[in-house]
């Protein structure tokens, strides 16, 4: 068995070791417990700024921050990063200022918490910002990582992180892993499966499920939605013939349809979209939730049959 | 143009070279949105005077290197009204009087509403009511980090304050004590549909603002020797964020415009502009 981690933790450890670097502040919305920023505040708590509970205000204390030279990391769970959308938008993305948004408790996989808690448009919604690089890793170690090379972007982010653990993939494996690279897990050449987040292992379930049938699948953590890894889906797509993706996110605006945006006019094979359903989740543990939605790894291998079938 | 005591920039101009600045710069809002045929001329008049005594009287910047990073940061979080801003930054020199005529011109420095990524002066991206006093803080908190006496200054409207992210930033703001952090409130009375107490009325703002934990003065907004009084009592607030509002007249200083809910974003004809351009002193 795999060791297990929440990405959450992995970005709390990369706010403490990014602080060697005296630009970089942390701001919080009264949830630096949950998204493990409270590690920096508890080592720096002058370069601390609670906001309190008021999302809209931090992101612009951010961006008055990026403006003065300064580095900031904001946070507070996926779903209330949404109210401040348009201080994202206007305020963030349109001057270009580098402020970094983590919304953790992303997807339906935060569970129990129930529908309210439950983001499930925030890839959708932050990828249609220009400038805005969007991310949503599988462990711990790579979400360490990948916020760890966010100060080199000079632009601004959004990370989803999730509350609950998910094997570790990355242990020992940190030099893999760069902002807009997609990672090839295993090489196939029946079908590629492309996932994100959460659903990462599922894939790879999905992919020895498959393999046990005769079907041999490459499967890709697309960590970065935003800017996506247009070569490597092109090398896909003509070496596999036929493209899953696999998100705990909406099924409209995600990784699903950025996938599908691109080969549509590059490279276009027959594709399946493993999301959430065009509905509201609801109080239920992490693995029943992706069950009653339909990210399971039986859902993404049945999907990847389909798109197999439809080969020309 | 002097040297402070600190070094830095300072205009220091007197109150009757204030006062001339303020009536070319109401001069030049009139033609602005007159050639532009688009824009907010009501709410540029109103805030006008306070900001050429920011500028010609407070504000520490430089003109020629309009990033430096020890500057004053100026906010205007009302930024449609951009016209008096602009007209501001050619007497200071941060732009020329030609610029002006770029106003919502297609790749022009004078945007719509006002926009750091395209003209010089301009320290925030305006455009979206109730965010610019955010992003001041944001400048105060680093000012602080750095350990450096510059101060964040911001401008919002009346109407603006109906924003609740206002209110976030104002609790914020007192919470973190911030006396590098001064606010001007532009009350003319008037926003875009109609009168404020027509469409949300504030009932009393200066109790708001006090019981939010800042320091508070009301002033005529119009009369240059209050607002440079007002300004230097600002600077004698070192330990929480300090407001001055400023009773104003939406359109000051334009006969037809002043105290019109239909000047808010509406400009002159030609016969309005040369009738304004008469009231303020351009002979014919």
């Amino acid at each position: 068995m795999s060791r297990m981690a929440a990405t959450r933790d992995g970005y709390g450890a990369a706010l403490l070791e990014l602080a060697d670097n005296p630009k970089v502040v942390v701001l919080e919305a009264d949830l630096g417990k949950s998204t493990k920023s409270l590690h920096f505040r508890k080592a720096h708590p002058e370069r601390t700024v609670s906001c309190g509970i008021g999302e809209q205000n931090m992101l612009l204390v951010g961006a008055g921050l990026a403006s003065s030279g300064y580095i900031p990391f904001a946070s507070t769970f996926a779903i209330f990063t949404e109210r401040a959308f348009e201080q994202m938008r206007n305020g963030v993305a349109r001057p270009n200022l580098a402020v970094h948004l983590c919304g953790s408790h992303g997807g339906t996989h935060t569970g129990t918490d129930g529908s309210s808690a439950q983001s499930i448009e925030d890839l959708a919604i932050y990828r249609t910002l220009p400038n805005v690089v969007v991310m949503h890793p599988c462990d711990d170690v790579s979400t360490k990582e990948l916020t760890k090379q966010l100060p080199s972007l000079g632009q601004p982010s959004y990370t989803r992180t999730a509350r609950n653990k998910t094997p570790v993939l990355y242990d020992g494996r940190e030099n893999e892993i760069r902002i807009g690279k997609g990672i090839v897990l295993s090489e196939g050449s029946d079908v590629a499966i492309v996932a994100c987040g959460v659903l990462v292992h599922e894939a790879m379930d999905a992919a020895k499920a498959l393999s046990d049938e005769g079907i041999s699948a490459t499967v890709v953590d697309m960590h970065t939605i935003k800017p996506l890894d247009t070569d490597l889906l092109d090398d896909l797509a003509k070496k596999c013939g036929a493209v899953v993706t696999a998100e705990d996110h909406s099924i409209i605006g995600g990784l699903g349809g950025a996938v599908a945006e691109h080969l549509i006019s590059s490279h276009p094979v027959p594709m399946e979209r493993i999301g959430v359903p065009d509905r509201f989740g609801e109080s239920a543990g992490s693995e029943e939730m992706l069950e009653m939605m339909g990210l399971k790894s039986h859902h993404i291998s049945d999907a990847a049959k389909k798109a197999i079938a439809s080969k020309v | 143009m002097g040297i402070s005591s600190e070094g830095s920039i300072v205009a220091g101009m007197s109150i009757s070279e204030l006062e001339e600045m303020a009536r070319k710069c109401r001069i030049e809002i009139c033609k602005m949105t007159h050639r532009a045929q688009a824009g907010h001329p009501g709410g540029s008049l109103s805030e006008i005077d306070i900001l050429c005594a920011l500028y010609g009287h407070r504000l520490r910047a430089k003109p020629d290197d309009p990033d430096w990073n020890d500057r004053d940061r100026f906010i205007l979080s009302k930024g449609h009204a951009s016209p008096g801003m602009y007209a501001v930054l050619a007497e200071m020199g941060f732009i020329t009087h030609e610029d002006l005529k770029t106003y919502r011109v297609k790749g022009g420095v004078c945007q719509g509403h006002v926009d750091m990524k395209w003209c010089p002066g301009v320290d925030f991206s305006a455009g979206s009511l109730g965010m610019g006093l955010s992003f001041g803080m944001g400048c105060a908190v680093a000012a602080n980090i750095d350990q450096s006496e510059r101060n964040a200054y911001v401008m919002v409207g009346d109407g603006e304050i109906q924003e609740g992210s206002i209110w976030e930033a104002a609790m914020a703001a007192a919470h973190h004590e911030l006396g590098n952090l001064k606010l001007f409130l532009d009350c003319n009375g008037i926003q875009n549909d109609d009168f404020c107490e027509a469409q949300m009325r504030m009932f009393d703002i200066p109790a708001k603002w006090n019981s939010f934990g800042w320091a508070v003065k009301v002033i005529d907004g119009h009369n240059m020797s209050d607002i440079v009084d007002a300004i230097d009592w600002m600077d004698t607030v070192k330990d929480k964020p300090a407001v001055v509002i400023a009773q104003t007249v939406k359109g000051k200083g334009v006969s037809f415009m002043e105290n019109n809910p239909a000047f808010h974003g509406a400009a002159p004809s030609d016969e309005q502009l040369a009738q304004a351009l008469s009231e303020l002193g351009v002979s014919a």
